[in-house]
């Protein structure tokens, strides 16, 4: 079973620019949002690794001054029994990455809900509507700075 | 506006907007029609609508519309401090919220570095009532799973086992469903004086219910030629999914929170993790999903005679204990992102957290909910099935709309 160390070896060799964050539980790596696919196959297919499981897809928004947002993926190897997160950061105004429901099926209703929430665009989506929300809802509510509409269908939504 | 206005008035296409088929009618072919299941049928097991398409009886595609019980989880969390969270979190899944809630607190406990300081006693409380609540959860998942099939009495024999530990939960926490009785760093009350030896005598009332449950519900001929080799979920394709709980167990998995983390007292308790064998059918079909769930009845049954033991032996109740005395006053935690998880009756349920540091109040607090990721699989699993089928898949999932749509 490889440690930290070791996995941040893996994938620095699918992508250059990566940075490890010791600091969450579980220990997660951040890489750039381009290079997400890349090291999301390679955690998923290479046999000391073996990611099966996506258990979490959160997005994050880190508020207006940061100006960032944040996806983070909680990887979970069944047959090693370990936990990895893969970070992504994103910029406010037009947040897009690829999506991972090609490796994961998890991520096709955990990405919707992070679209439906935050707003955040994934390339290669098979079906990327809104799911929690009605789908002529406005604005995204997850979102620091997010303020409701007055009315929605003649119902005040002030309550 | 004035006071006497109708606030919400009713246009046809109010519908159609709002929620629209992803297919048109317009495109289909001749042979092809849409059926609307939901969202307010006994068979969707609460608000859940689904838009199917069907060629004759045969359904070529199943479309999931959530949401119609979304009550904006997140934000509220993102909006109070983390104990206050608690009661909200007992809303998420309102048939197993002591499950739900001892996770969270788990959670919390971890962030603030104090999970080692909990007293043993509190621990076996928490996992008595974690286990007593697995048990009436997955009551009520074979009782209405029954129903759906068409067996109206074990559901009510069911609901009258079920009574009494709702009753139990009342006594100790005061509320039927939702209960907010495990509290970050201890409990809400120590239990009631008698409490152990009301338990016990239910558990040896049960005992015998549970074997008259599985002779009239499981064993019947009817239930298995409804369920059997339907809805077969492979275990590739599970996992693929994300599915967890008794649903990945019943396609032949051993996989357990329980056992694979190890955490509260669960190590020094003795239980076996149920699998699928496909004894009517094929591995990982409806019967075998149901028949795990039987299983674990037997096994949460003696989790608690084992937490009677040692709450009445080892960790007996002394005038000294407080159950209260490490709930922190300020539950501030370092700037961190953290993940929990841990087993519900449905399966994994994880709280991904983001603390600042700077506040009592979680920055960013996602459920990561069990039920959403299961019933994800359902337009996979029933293509080219019957209806009467999709209804007996549906029911095997086990959802609670509550903790799809938080």
């Amino acid at each position: 079973m490889p440690d930290f160390l070791q996995l941040l070896e893996i994938v620095k060799k699918v992508s250059a620019d990566v940075t490890a964050d010791e600091k969450s539980s579980p220990k997660a790596v951040i890489v750039p949002a381009a290079d997400l696919l890349k090291v999301c196959t390679e955690l998923y297919q290479n046999p000391s690794t073996y990611f099966d499981m996506l258990s979490c897809v959160t997005g994050i928004d880190n508020g207006v001054q940061a100006n960032t947002m944040e996806v983070v993926y909680n990887l979970y190897s069944i047959p090693f029994n370990m936990s990895l997160a893969v970070k992504i950061v994103l910029p406010r105004e037009n947040p897009v990455v690829n999506s991972v429901t090609s490796i994961w099926r998890t991520a096709d209703w955990h990405e919707r809900e992070a679209f439906d929430m935050f707003g955040i665009q994934f390339n290669g989506h098979p079906d990327l509507r809104r799911i929690l929300l009605p789908a002529d809802w406005q604005g995204f509510p997850l979102r620091k700075d997010y303020a409701h509409q007055e009315y929605y269908r003649n119902i005040k939504v002030e309550y | 506006m004035p006071t006497d206005h109708i606030q919400y008035q009713y246009k046809p296409g109010n519908l159609a907007e709002s929620e629209p088929n992803k297919f048109d009618l317009q495109n289909l072919r001749s042979e092809e029609m849409i059926i609307n299941l939901g969202p307010q049928h006994p068979s969707t097991h609460g608000v859940l609508r689904l838009e199917v398409l069907m060629d004759g009886e045969i359904i070529k595609d199943v479309v999931p519309h959530l949401g119609y019980l979304h009550r904006c989880f997140e934000k509220h969390a993102e909006n109070l401090p983390y104990n206050q969270v608690i009661p909200f979190v007992d809303r998420m899944d309102y048939v197993a919220a002591m499950n739900s809630e001892h996770v969270y607190a788990m959670g919390v406990e971890r962030m603030l570095g104090i999970a080692g300081q909990i007293p043993k006693r509190v621990e076996y409380v928490r996992v008595l009532m974690a286990e007593l609540n697995r048990i009436a959860s997955h009551f009520i998942a074979l009782g209405t799973y029954g129903m759906d099939m068409g067996a109206f009495t074990p559901f009510f024999w069911i609901m009258r086992d079920r009574e009494h530990i709702l009753r139990l939960l009342e006594w100790a926490a005061g509320a039927r469903l939702l209960y907010n009785y495990i509290w970050i760093g201890g409990l809400f009350y120590d239990l009631p004086v008698g409490f152990e030896q009301k338990c016990a005598e239910f558990i040896t009332h049960i005992k015998p219910k549970l074997k008259e449950l599985e002779d009239l519900l499981l064993k019947n001929d009817i239930f298995i030629r409804r369920t059997a080799n339907v809805g077969v979920l492979p275990l590739n394709l599970a996992i693929n999914y994300g599915v967890t709980g008794p649903m990945l167990r019943a396609s032949g998995l051993r996989f357990d929170l329980r056992k694979v983390d190890g955490y509260s007292v669960y190590p020094e308790l003795d239980f076996n993790v149920p699998i699928g064998e496909g004894l009517k059918g094929t591995v990982g079909d409806c019967w075998d999903r149901a028949w795990v769930r039987m299983l674990e009845i037997h096994e949460s049954v003696k989790i608690v005679e084992q937490c009677l033991a040692k709450l009445q032996g080892e960790h007996q109740r002394t005038k000294e204990f407080n159950p209260q005395e490490f709930v922190p006053k300020k539950i501030r935690p370092q700037a961190q992102d953290f993940y929990i998880r841990g087993e519900t009756p449905k399966g994994e349920l994880g709280f991904f957290f983001r603390a600042d540091g700077k506040s009592d109040i979680p920055f960013r607090c996602k459920g990561r909910s069990c039920c959403f990721s299961n019933l994800s699989v359902l337009p996979e699993i029933s293509k080219g099935i019957l209806v009467a089928d999709l209804i007996a898949i549906i029911g095997s999932i086990d959802m609670v709309m509550g903790e799809v749509d938080r």
